[in-house]
């Protein structure tokens, strides 16, 4: 149990959800809930390890997670956008979809064998920085750096340039900016998309980088889900989801590690003696979630602030709404 | 999307055409079945695409499917086996999706009623020489009381913090296997097996095959009592929904909050009220489940019959009567597709159906017409 080692291994799980997290934040920003992120990481899981295995190169299976992923959400996106359906249910059809692909296509896959993975590597001078260096730099997989990349970048672009007003302004007040000339429905499927190939990377960063394999649908163990609850946390904010992210991250590599010592605090350690208490164990992750959960709506309703005003509505050009 | 369609339609007629769609003022209810079976007719296309991309003969694997579902009487009542939970589920979805309460746990409502049934049981609560009389009622309110808690939860939560509803169920899907889990392979455990000694005779719903002593035709039919209690609990739902005044207030609320909070309805109180309700549905159909098919408590009791139960919802149009022949049939498809491999295929048409039902759904509220373009007014 060395709190070093929990970090390090947290920011490295941890990045699997922030990528899938900033994904949905700017699917729903724009206006679409997409609770379909599950299947859409499965499918990137699968696929990029099946092309990882097939090619050679990760970084291929990588490109075709995000490909695939995306054409996935494009789905969700043309069953909302235009054909206006229930995007609630629509989401849980793309859970359904995503995982069934992912189980038929990755049939056999759990018994591949060893495949190429993304490379890992310590950054020269960050490691040194005390504590946060061997935590944030040491031996990270380049997918853990790309995520660090993204967190600022995502920030910037939503709150600080014209098309992350854009982005801004066809979630919550469609009809606006419908009447300055920026086209909704287009930016909707746009932003669907980038959603969907985020949830790709995610998907490929479980199956190529942080837990390398297949493990059918137990492969992202309802991280999906956890990351659609860590967006209401975040309160659509990129920095607050790395936030949660790392947290989430670190929770779910102490959670196996606690169980490993004979003593905790000097006690005795009862997860070691009986080790079926580990289920209470894992179920610290979900209810944590739901505890985050709690805690964000609180503060939305505190602070008055909240979803995108018009997430979960369909934008129809002269009805009334939003 | 359109540009490719409308790139067809000119390669067809030779002149400019351009699709139209406008809402359809009329919408017949004979159009709803026709949609909805061409939407499942689609999928079922589809899916065997995918068969074939994966090397399978989609006709073979299809025919193979409905003769293992429907072929004959024996497998007929292994259907009907399948279908009981899916009942119980898919109202569970109903009561809750009416009310737009997306209640997608009904997956843990069902592991926590068949371990709220185990306790009374395994505890022992009552001894196993107890009369069936009374251990299958006990078994049936604490299966249903068990259910209710978990989904008590995320709707107090939701009433009270305005906590999404859809994360924090399915959370507590996972919370409940675990649970399940930890009284499977400790507590309970038989012998060190994941799974608990088996029920006395005494807890077991009678099966139809343990009448073939005296009606020998009966032979080897598994379907139970508890069949008949999911349709019962079917008619229980449609009685609530649209014959009582607080289905009434439930569709209120479904359709029209901001009404429904005008005409002075607790909304706080029914979001509990009914996520219990929908949550003791799913334990009602863990207990059928365990008390009725495996005798005892075990893991892997629901292959997700928590969420095959949103999709027959759906295609229900959310009729808790046409819940129970929509079960039936999905019921075969789960029966048949466990012995379809690769594994993913009942999951993967599931899927595919939820998805051509709610795109279908638009054609259902809106005409399509081709149009020359510079016709249009």
């Amino acid at each position: 149990m060395d709190p070093i080692i929990i970090l390090q291994a947290g920011v490295a799980s941890g990045t699997v959800l922030l990528f899938a997290t900033i994904g949905e934040i700017f699917t729903e920003r724009s206006g679409i809930l997409n609770l379909g992120l599950e299947g859409m990481m499965l499918i990137g899981a699968m696929s990029a390890y099946k092309t990882a295995l097939a090619t050679g190169n990760p970084w291929l299976g990588m490109f075709v997670a995000m490909l695939v992923a995306g054409l996935l959400s494009q789905v969700h996106a043309l069953i909302t956008i235009q054909f206006q359906a229930d995007q609630v249910v629509s989401g849980l059809a793309l859970t359904f979809l995503g995982t069934g692909l992912s189980m038929v296509f990755g049939e056999g896959l759990s018994k591949a064998g060893a495949v190429a993975l993304l490379p890992s590597f310590s950054i020269p001078g960050l490691v040194s920085i005390p504590f946060v260096g061997p935590i944030m730099f040491e031996n990270q997989s380049v997918m853990v750096y790309l995520g660090y990349l993204l967190v600022p970048l995502a920030w910037y672009y939503i709150n600080h340039t014209r098309p992350g007003l854009h982005l801004r302004a066809i979630g919550e007040y469609p009809a606006a900016a419908d009447a300055l000339g920026i086209n909704v429905n287009r930016l909707r499927y746009f932003y669907v998309l980038v959603g969907g190939m985020l949830a790709g990377v995610a998907g490929a960063t479980i199956s190529l980088a942080v837990s390398p394999g297949w493990f059918s649908h137990l492969t992202t163990s309802g991280q999906g889900w956890i990351a659609i609850g860590l967006v209401i946390f975040a309160q659509w904010d990129p920095i607050r989801a790395a936030g949660g992210s790392y947290a989430f991250g670190a929770l779910r590599r102490m959670i196996l590690d606690i169980q490993g010592p004979l003593k905790i605090f000097g006690l005795r350690n009862p997860f070691y003696y009986n080790p079926y208490w580990g289920f209470f164990l894992q179920m610290l992750p979900y209810a944590f979630t739901i505890v985050v959960l709690v805690i964000g709506s609180r503060e939305a309703i505190r602070k008055r602030m909240g979803a995108p005003a018009a997430l979960g509505l369909p934008y129809i050009r002269g009805e009334r709404g939003l | 999307m359109r540009t490719i369609l409308s790139l067809f339609a000119e390669y067809l007629g030779g002149t400019r055409f351009r699709l139209r769609m406008e809402p359809r003022m009329k919408q017949p209810g004979w159009l709803g079945l026709i949609v909805s079976l061409g939407a499942v007719t689609f999928a079922l296309v589809l899916g065997g695409i995918v068969l074939m991309l994966v090397g399978g003969d989609p006709i073979r694997a299809y025919v193979f499917m409905a003769m293992a579902a429907f072929g004959n009487i024996g497998v007929f009542s292994d259907t009907l086996v399948k279908a009981t939970p899916l009942i119980l589920v898919s109202l569970a979805a109903v009561v809750a999706f009416r009310m737009r309460l997306w209640n997608i746990g009904a997956e843990g409502q069902f592991y926590l009623g068949a371990f709220g049934a185990s306790l009374i049981v395994l505890t022992p609560i009552l001894p196993p020489e107890t009369s069936p009389w009374l251990m299958i009622p006990a078994m049936m309110v604490m299966g249903m009381l068990a259910g209710a808690l978990w989904g008590f939860i995320p709707g107090y939560l939701k009433a009270k913090y305005n906590v999404n509803e859809i994360i924090s169920t399915l959370m507590m899907n996972y919370i409940a296997v675990a649970w399940n889990n930890y009284f499977i392979f400790d507590v309970w455990s038989e012998g060190g097996f994941q799974m608990s000694r088996q029920f006395p005779k005494t807890a077991w719903l009678p099966r139809l095959t343990d009448y073939a002593a005296q009606v020998p035709m009966f032979r080897g039919l598994t379907i139970h009592l508890g069949f008949v209690i999911a349709m019962i609990a079917a008619g229980v739902v449609w009685w609530i929904l649209y014959r009582s005044r607080w289905g009434y207030e439930i569709r209120l609320i479904g359709d029209n909050p901001r009404a429904a909070r005008y005409a002075g309805i607790n909304i706080v109180r029914n979001t509990i009220l009914v996520m219990m309700l929908s949550g003791a549905l799913a334990g009602l159909g863990g207990m059928l489940e365990i008390s009725g098919v495996v005798h005892r408590l075990q893991g892997a009791i629901s292959s997700g019959y928590g969420f095959t139960g949103i999709i027959i919802a759906w295609l229900a149009k959310l009729n808790p009567i046409l819940v129970v022949p929509i079960s039936i049939l999905f019921g075969g498809l789960l029966l048949a597709g466990r012995e379809i491999q690769p594994s993913g295929i009942p999951m993967l048409i599931q899927g595919i159906i939820l998805v051509c039902l709610i795109g279908s759904d638009f054609l259902f509220r809106n005409r399509i017409r081709l149009v020359r373009v510079g016709q249009e007014a």
